[in-house]
């Protein structure tokens, strides 16, 4: 079954029609990597499916569950008591980590599984451990967001997102905030989850990674998808003139 | 009568001042924080309510105020005011005035928070209220620590203005005791315990400063 599936999105703001149907759909253990020029709408898209943004148009749907569908022409959300629960089959990563400064990492990847998914503490900190280890991070536990480097924050980020066990999970840009030698990390970091079969969707600038990590590509501009295939060819075979044009501004 | 006897007023003064102090700071903090959730609503007719309400407490002399909350249930309700009413009248209108300001230093720092906190806890599945008490508040208080300093150091010496309704503060009586002595020596008493009353307020708060510096 479908992990996640976005129906003919429509969202505008103001007389900006940032997304024009648009219509998406993961299986499990995919990987779709989103690239486009700035503007076109892919953090917008992102923060639909997160319920960060309401849709004026289309349907959102999580493991076969209906969060929001049509009605009269327009988008209607489940209660919010259902969207609460919704929200535990996905995870965001934020290009700018978000983390809770005043929280040492360790509370910063236990605080929400135990005070929202009432998980059992002990449990919970053994989860984090084992997280942190895997990210490189096991002697940070104590540390606060501002001891640590970007790369690091946001490997935490990753983790905190990781902990409350997402059966999907966002990305929007992960390295764009970092430094480019920290921007490999954080990678590396994704591609080992690609390999552990984590189904996710990544918007990112990182045109030599997703063709690598991702299974699909989505190149989208101006609100619409442009083209959309696996990922190796349409890197390298892209078909329409904007995806070419597109992707050969990074060839250089 | 002996520099001795004086402190000794004073002291008892100073009592009644701490008094007045503590209730005003207890209470009106709170109230200020409600104040500030009225202040943001997205209910308009509350939002207008609160911004009057802030606009005029802010406006006008905190000694004004006083009066019209001691006289006013006489004035407007032909009640009889008792002496006693004296200490409650002065608290009700400090903590009437100080929660206006602690209103807008709440909003300030409310809205000082990156959206992105909130944003990241909503994706975790956070309700609105564990958002705002674990998330938000504490980096709140940290935040408006040094206005809300500013605010208390004042409230140390607006005190005083309760003399104005004979409310026998610690400057009530050092008036007294001057008239009386014909003598500067309680003023200058008067000052001291005031700057050192101030004084430890300063350091508290610096200790609180202190003790949130863990984080930035
Ligand atoms: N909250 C908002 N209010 C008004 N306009 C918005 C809002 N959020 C996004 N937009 C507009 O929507 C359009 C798409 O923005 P979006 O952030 O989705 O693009 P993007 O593809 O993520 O770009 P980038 O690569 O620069 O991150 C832009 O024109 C932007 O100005
Ligand atoms: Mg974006």
């Amino acid at each position: 079954m479908e992990v996640f599936r976005i129906n003919n999105i429509k969202k505008t703001f103001g007389d900006n029609e940032v997304l024009k149907n648009i219509s998406v759909a993961v299986e499990p253990g995919d990987v779709v990597s989103v690239i486009g020029p700035s503007g076109s709408g892919k953090s917008t898209l992102l923060r639909c499916a997160t319920l960060l943004e309401t849709m004026d148009e289309g349907e959102l749907i999580y493991n076969g569950n209906k969060i929001a569908y049509m009605e009269n022409g327009k988008t209607v959300y489940a209660p919010p008591g259902e969207l609460r629960k919704a929200r535990s089959n996905f995870g965001l990563v934020f290009q700018n980590f978000n983390l809770f400064p005043h929280f040492s990492v360790m509370r910063n990847l236990c605080d929400a599984p135990v005070s929202v998914q009432k998980r059992e503490k002990s449990e919970v900190v053994a989860e984090a451990r084992a997280l942190l280890k895997k990210m490189g991070l096991e002697d940070k536990e104590d540390a606060y967001p501002y001891q640590l480097s970007g790369g690091q924050q946001q490997r935490v980020s990753i983790a905190r997102a990781l902990i409350m066990n997402p059966s999907i999970l966002f990305f929007d840009e992960p390295t764009s905030a970092l430094d480019p030698e920290l921007t490999g990390d954080i990678l590396k970091v994704i591609r080992d989850m690609a390999a552990e079969h984590m189904t996710m969707v990544i918007v990112t600038h990182e045109i030599e990674f997703a063709k690598n990590v991702s299974d699909r590509i989505i190149f989208m501009a101006d609100g619409v998808i442009v083209e959309e295939g696996p990922a190796v060819d349409l890197v390298n075979n892209p078909k329409n003139e904007r995806t070419k044009s597109f992707l050969g501004k990074f060839q250089r | 009568m002996t520099l001795e006897l004086i402190l000794q007023q004073l002291l008892a003064g100073l009592g009644t001042s701490l008094k007045i102090f503590g209730l005003t700071l207890l209470f009106s903090l709170p109230l200020g924080l409600l104040v500030s959730f009225g202040r943001m609503s997205k209910i308009t007719p509350l939002r207008g309510l609160m911004k009057v309400y802030i606009s005029i407490l802010r406006g006008t002399p905190l000694m004004l105020q006083l009066f019209v909350v001691y006289f006013g249930p006489y004035y407007i309700f032909g009640k009889q005011i008792t002496p006693s009413y004296r200490l409650t009248a002065v608290i009700i209108g400090f903590v009437l005035n100080y929660a206006a300001y602690f209103a807008e230093i709440f909003r300030s720092g409310i809205e000082s928070m990156p959206q992105g906190q909130y944003e990241a806890a909503e994706v975790l599945g956070y309700t609105k209220r564990q958002t705002f008490f674990k998330i938000i508040f504490p980096q709140v208080i940290k935040r408006i620590l040094p206005p809300i300093t500013n605010e208390t150091i004042t409230l140390v010496k607006d005190t005083s203005l309760a003399f104005s309704i004979a409310v026998a503060e610690m400057f009530t009586v050092a008036k007294a005791l001057a008239a009386a002595q014909r003598s500067m020596v309680p003023f200058a008493a008067a000052g001291i315990f005031y700057y050192v009353f101030n004084f430890v307020v300063a350091f508290a708060m610096e200790r609180i400063e202190k003790r949130l510096s863990y984080y930035k």
